[in-house]
């Protein structure tokens, strides 16, 4: 029985092959408890990837992200595509929001496709935020980065949307790739695409 | 608890969701050990957000919330300790 076989080995180590094991018991006590603190103690980390660039769209991933910091995690943000227009320290001010495709809105698509609707839902849709007192973008950046939310900017499309690494708020990072995301979802406890 | 207990107090009067728990995040941080930081809000969803905030936050206690009305506002005031 494997009972025996074992109890008969354990017989038979010598007192010093003995205290070895001991020795490496000890040692991964040790690491165990070690790598616990560090899961139970560590900061958390989230991480998102932000591809919209409309008025709506702008705001959950820096809404997440500042509240997450405020709770004491360690955020990224990951902007790439249309994402970017949040950094954009010109077009962040200016994004824009569409009634077409959007049932929710109350204007039938065949009147929201029309020239200059775009700008009519998005004025009705600023004067909504404004009457709400909901942070700007431009606001949620500043706490976001003061906050400690490393907001980046995909390389690959800031050079596909001929942007410069001048146009984004000072603080942003820049020349991350999708490699270096990947790797920061890896560690992360909470991922997520907006 | 009153006002007069509190060493820092936060207005967030007139902001709303996420600004409530991301000022009082900022403020609690200067806030020695041992004291306690009042919150000034109107957004009613502070009730709940800070509440899960200091829930979440190992060195926070969350001593008491208070619904109030000033000029005819609803006025939600926090009290939450730095535990040492």
């Amino acid at each position: 029985m494997s009972t025996d076989a074992t109890a008969g080995s354990d017989a038979d180590r010598s007192p010093e092959e003995l205290a070895e094991l001991q020795a490496q018991v000890e040692a991964l006590e040790t690491e165990l408890a070690d790598l616990r603190s560090d899961v139970e103690n560590g900061p958390k980390k989230m991480v998102i990837i932000a591809t919209k660039g409309t008025l709506d769209m702008a705001y959950p991933p820096l809404i997440l992200a500042s509240t997450a910091a405020a709770f004491g995690y360690d955020v990224t943000v990951f902007h790439t595509f249309w994402g970017l227009e949040i950094l954009h320290e010109d077009n962040s001010k200016n994004l824009q929001l569409s009634s077409v495709g959007n049932p929710n809105m109350p204007v039938p698509n065949a009147i929201a496709a029309l020239p200059g609707m775009d700008r009519v839902t998005t004025r009705m849709m600023r004067n909504k935020i404004a009457d709400n007192e909901v942070a700007s973008i431009e606001e949620l950046i500043d706490v976001s980065l003061e906050s400690g939310v490393d907001l980046q900017a995909c390389q690959m499309t800031i050079d596909l949307l001929g942007y410069d690494e001048d146009d984004f708020y000072d603080g942003v990072t820049t020349g991350v790739g999708a490699a270096s995301a990947f790797q920061e979802m890896v560690e992360a406890d909470i991922q997520l695409l907006v | 608890m009153s006002t007069e207990t509190a060493a820092k107090t936060v207005d967030v009067k007139g902001q709303n969701c996420p600004m409530p728990v991301i000022k009082t995040k900022g403020a609690f941080d200067d806030v020695p050990a041992g004291e306690t930081l009042e919150v000034v809000a109107t957004d009613s969803g502070s009730l709940s957000d800070i509440k899960g905030w200091a829930e979440s936050t190992a060195d926070a206690e969350l001593l008491d919330q208070q619904e109030t009305e000033e000029g005819g506002e609803a006025v939600y005031k926090h009290y939450i300790k730095k535990v040492e």
